[in-house]
């Protein structure tokens, strides 16, 4: 274990929220990568919460939420918690849906396109390789275009689909984060894990502050388990909500409650 | 129902009545083999189960072992072969369901999944729909709960065509002083049923797992539950939070015999009875009546007893989290069982009667006539010196593509083997290893371990064998045995045949686990896997073994491939050289019951090697002292295809540019066995050249045998006799990487779930 990860569990700065929705599985794991490795205050937030004040970050972690019953993220969607997320969104604050967590960020059509079963008809859980396609955004700021991640999928709806119209929207605007591809970055059909279009593997809204990826930060930030490549991500973002406040700080009469991200 | 008239005349003597059919079928199904251990109990007598760390031995829903730092480690391994057989995809994923929930009510948080899988030859399309809807099903159910699958094994034979086996074991850690145990303790005490409502699932679940199947069994498709994994993930969240208000005095599952077994194993365990009201009991559909409501298994349903005046305190946990509970009854001070439906008694039964009055039988054992010729049957020939080395790369790409040779891939990646973010030795190692997070460094290194083929030749060296391998895997890793629990999978008992395989390996087991200093933590017996008729079959006994290891500091971990060219290869144990002489066909150099056998030539025959338990205990001390001290590069046992599988796997593992190896193998004795047999006692080691002669110096400190082999170099696997010149095998790694990673796929066809 590195040395960060033994440090406080509490402190000062970035404040990160990690939803609970009945299901989720991945939250805890959140939540210590947050505490524990990237040292920043964290509480978990019920679904049923409709007031986000004082969060700086909200995580909709992995899991099946409501089961996943009827469709993946198709009943999350209604949950009290998930208008605050998009109040929250509106108004500038970072979200971050991980796997089940982008897969609820579709259904709410807080991110464009849906999610397929996987090609393969399987679940898969295995490490994948992302390329960097947009570094400009507060949970890519550690980040360079082009460069290549090492972080592990787990699921059975990674099968990204969007419309041809939609798709090309969403290319033209940069909104494409991150791409399965090779060691040499090269987004191949070979790198292609579950049949997504266009090998996409995370994409951001067009203000740029929430980000949807199927492939698991939390589980590539530690040593120990074989990537911390993950942790770039939060690392980002805190680098980000703490150089606003900082900013902020230095120039009160600026104003404005942080309006989005810098695409 | 499944009771003899023997113990039917029994249930009258004690209750000195005839029972109703509700109290008939609470006797029928905790008498049942399944959950009374009728003929299994007195052989199961003879395993160790003390040791200081043991916190709970056998006779509860799990053991549990102290690791130290104020928490403890508990795991249990339960089979669920016959549902599987009829029903693969919800069988499976009922059997995840079951045994988690017993890790539960042990106030352990589940931290991993493991599974041991043997179905018949995946030729077949029924073996392919067996196999891909079994890990379809512990996928769908393990995946969805959060808890990863980390390992497991996967063995093809014709013996389980018929009678495919599924067993599961489940790891939990807990606080030492949150364990929670399956009492119904203080009089007047509520208890609680809370999850799922009761239905008319799984009627029978277990009188039906203790008969063989027949051509009616698909009749028994009503007996396989149907799981809901999402409730399952809100009743671990909820027991667990439960527990930490410290108001709840005993928690249970319900499993096989549901409320009846429930209800009436918590109140033996605390000496207590119970009155319990059924109009309370939530139902799914109207019109059940007491006898269904008693011993239906619908899944995802927690029994508690909670502190009388503080029951607002747990239900408001389990309200949070949306799950439905009820109220049901009381504790009482009488030891009986009554059971009220409508204001009247539908059931009065002494507890005891239900559980301490279970028959037990001792059965006749005759060994069986195949035994012994088995053990004298000529082997095939050895290689011929002309056909080498292509017959022997032919042979070693036999075994690296046989269903208990391949990788795995196939199946872990169906499964989320990394949730949690603890999992720091994945799936394919020799054991998959967790970290603890509360522990710091410290962590779990977990496996489990069987061989029917083995067994079958030879039950007491094949169960013994299975132990020795399974302590060896997590010493290779640098972690120290903590106790093993068991998964017993034999025939009918009711022939003696079948039980004197079951007595052998009880006994091979117990003599492995004393002279190994690994007690028994707990376990489970599966009888009847058989099927009836002239053209039935019967699977081959097989004891699979669980096994939890204590792992001092999880980043030290040596791997099981290689690492870098011109590395030392060498080998700690026996090196079999000169063939040496046994007490049955290929018993001396390991040949006998061996993969290779079975791979190359179709063939399950000779006779297992022994293990020398003092030589096996000093070989995996030496390998436990050296994968903790970090001198070794890489470090793997033994065992399934003997030297050179060992020597190709950690070619096919090791780290880019590490793939091959140069070696010379003992001279002496048959080829097939120098490169194939499987002599027990043995691990494949690889160091940097200037760190060797801390190797020898390790072994030689304990008297453990120790050859250097040869040098890891790229590309080629490459085996000559010590000092020969020829090439026994000469393949490129490439070459076997592709049968070896593509076997399962193309076995599997491309089977759907």
């Amino acid at each position: 274990m590195t040395a960060a990860s033994c440090g406080p569990t509490a402190g000062a700065g970035a404040h990160f929220g990690v939803v609970v929705f009945p299901g989720s599985n991945c939250d805890a794991d959140c939540y210590h990568v947050i505490a524990r490795v990237v040292g920043r205050p964290v509480d978990y937030v019920w679904h049923g919460e409709s007031d986000l004040a004082g969060f700086d970050c909200i995580i909709l972690p992995g899991g099946f939420a409501y089961g996943d019953h009827l469709r993946a993220g198709a009943i999350a969607r209604f949950s009290p918690v998930m208008g605050a997320v998009r109040r929250f969104a509106d108004a500038g604050g970072c979200v971050l849906g991980i796997c089940n967590g982008f897969q609820v960020l579709l259904e709410a059509g807080m991110l464009p396109g849906a999610m397929l079963q996987n090609a393969s008809l399987r679940f898969a859980c295995r490490e994948t390789l992302l390329r960097v396609d947009n570094a400009g955004l507060p949970f890519t700021g550690r980040l360079a275009a082009g460069q290549v991640l090492k972080i592990p999928i787990a699921h059975y709806q990674g099968n990204y689909f969007s419309g041809e119209q939609e798709l090309s929207a969403l290319e033209a605007r940069g909104g494409v984060v991150f791409r399965y591809c090779g060691p040499d970055g090269d987004a191949s059909p070979g790198a292609n894990p579950n049949g997504s279009l266009r090998n996409i593997a995370g994409i951001c809204n067009s203000a740029g502050n929430v980000l949807g990826m199927m492939p698991h930060p939390e589980r590539a930030s530690e040593d120990i388990l074989g990537s911390t490549d993950g942790r770039l991500l939060f690392l980002s973002v805190v680098d980000y909500i703490e150089g606003r406040a900082a900013a902020r700080r230095a120039a009160p009469a600026t104003g404005g409650g942080g309006g989005g991200g810098s695409v | 129902m499944g009771l003899k008239d023997a113990e039917y005349e029994r249930i009258v003597d004690i209750l000195g009545r005839h029972p109703n059919l509700a109290e008939l079928g609470m006797f029928a199904v905790l008498w049942s083999e399944h959950c009374g251990y009728k003929h299994s109990k007195l052989a199961l007598r003879r395993l160790p189960t003390g040791g200081w760390r043991v916190v709970q031995g056998p006779g509860e829903n799990a053991g549990i072992v102290d690791i130290g730092g104020g928490w403890a480690v508990c795991w249990k391994a339960e089979s669920h072969n016959h549902p599987s057989a009829i029903e693969p995809f919800q069988g499976a994923a009922t059997g995840v369901g079951g045994i988690v929930r017993d890790i539960l009510a042990m106030g352990a948080r589940p931290v991993a999944v493991l599974d041991s899988l043997r179905f018949g030859d995946p030729a077949e399309p029924r073996v392919r729909y067996l196999i891909s809807g079994v890990v379809g099903g512990i996928a769908a159910y393990g995946n969805c709960i959060g808890v990863p699958t980390v390992g497991g094994e996967l063995a093809c034979d014709d013996s389980y065509r018929d009678n495919c086996l599924v067993n599961v074991m489940c790891v939990g850690v807990a606080r030492r002083d949150r364990l929670a145990r399956g009492v119904a303790a203080g009089p007047g005490n509520p208890v609680l049923l809370a999850g799922n409502r009761t239905g008319r699932d799984g009627i029978h679940g277990c009188t039906f797992a203790s008969e063989e199947l027949g051509e009616r069994s698909q009749e028994r498709r009503p007996a396989v539950q149907v799981g809901d994994p999402f409730i399952e993930k809100l009743l671990i969240e909820a027991c667990l939070e439960a527990l930490g208000t410290g108001a709840v005095v005993g928690l249970n599952d319900l499993g096989a015999a549901g409320l009846t077994s429930a209800c009436a194993e918590t109140a033996a365990r605390a000496g207590t009875g119970m009155d319990i009201d059924l109009d309370r009991v939530k139902r799914r559909e109207p019109g059940m009546s007491p006898y269904e409501v008693m011993i239906s298994e619908s899944q995802e349903r927690m029994l508690l007893i909670v502190e009388r005046g503080r029951e607002a305190e747990v239900t408001a946990v389990f309200d949070r989290w949306g799950l439905e509970w009820a109220e049901i009854g009381r504790v009482t001070d009488d030891g009986v069982l009554r059971v009220r439906e409508g204001g009247s008694l539908a059931a009065e039964v002494p507890v005891a009667a239900l559980t301490r009055d279970v028959p037990v039988y001792d059965p006749v054992v005759e060994e069986p006539p195949y035994l012994r010729r088995a053990w004298r049957a000529p082997l095939p020939g050895d290689f011929a010196q002309g056909e080498l080395p292509g017959a022997a790369n032919r042979a070693l790409t036999a075994i690296l593509a046989s269903p208990e040779g391949c990788a795995k891939d196939w199946i872990f990646s169906q499964y989320d083997h990394m949730v949690q973010v603890n999992t720091v030795v994945t799936p394919g190692a020799d054991a998959a290893v967790l970290r603890v997070k509360e522990l710091g460094p410290a962590g779990l290194a977990v496996t489990t371990d069987g061989n029917g083929r083995l067994c079958y030749l030879d039950p007491r060296r094949g169960a013994a064998l299975a132990v020795a391998e399974a302590a060896r895997n997590v010493s290779c890793l640098g972690a120290e045995p903590l106790g093993i629990t068991n998964c017993l999978n034999f025939g009918n008992p009711e022939k003696p045949h079948v039980s004197w395989q079951f007595a052998a390996a009880v006994d091979g087991m117990a003599a492995a686990c004393r002279a190994l200093d690994v007690p028994v933590t707990g376990g489970n017996v599966s009888f009847y896997n058989e099927t009836e008729g002239a053209a039935g079959r019967r699977v081959h006994p097989t004891p699979v073994i669980g096994l939890v290891g204590l792992v001092a500091d999880v980043t030290r971990c040596p791997k099981a491939g290689f690492q870098a060219p011109g590395d030392v290869v060498g080998l700690i144990g026996p090196d079999g050289a000169g063939g040496g002489a046994g007490d049955g066909a290929g018993d001396g150099d390991g040949l006998g019951g061996s993969l290779y056998l079975y791979a190359a030539h179709g063939l399950v025959a000779g006779r297992p090697a022994a293990v020398d338990f003092d030589l096996e205990r000093r070989v995996q001390d030496a390998t436990r002292e050296l994968a903790r001290s970090g001198i070794l590069a890489s470090c793997h046992d033994c065992s399934e295809g003997g030297l050179l599988a060992a020597i190709a796997e950690c070619c096919l593992l090791a780290a880019p540019g590490a793939g091959g190896a140069e070696v010379e193998v003992p001279a002496g004795g048959r080829v097939d066995g120098a490169l194939y047999g499987e002599l027990p006692s043995r691990v494949v080691v690889s160091a940097a050249a200037g760190d060797w002669p801390r190797v020898e110096a390790a072994c030689a400190a304990r008297g453990v045998p120790v050859r250097r082999l040869g040098r890891v170099a790229p590309g080629r696997i490459v085996a000559r006799r010590a000092g020969g010149t020829q090439a026994l095998v000469d393949v490129a790694t490439g070459e076997l990487r592709a049968a070896w990673a593509g076997a399962l796929e193309s076995l599997m066809g491309g089977a759907r779930q």
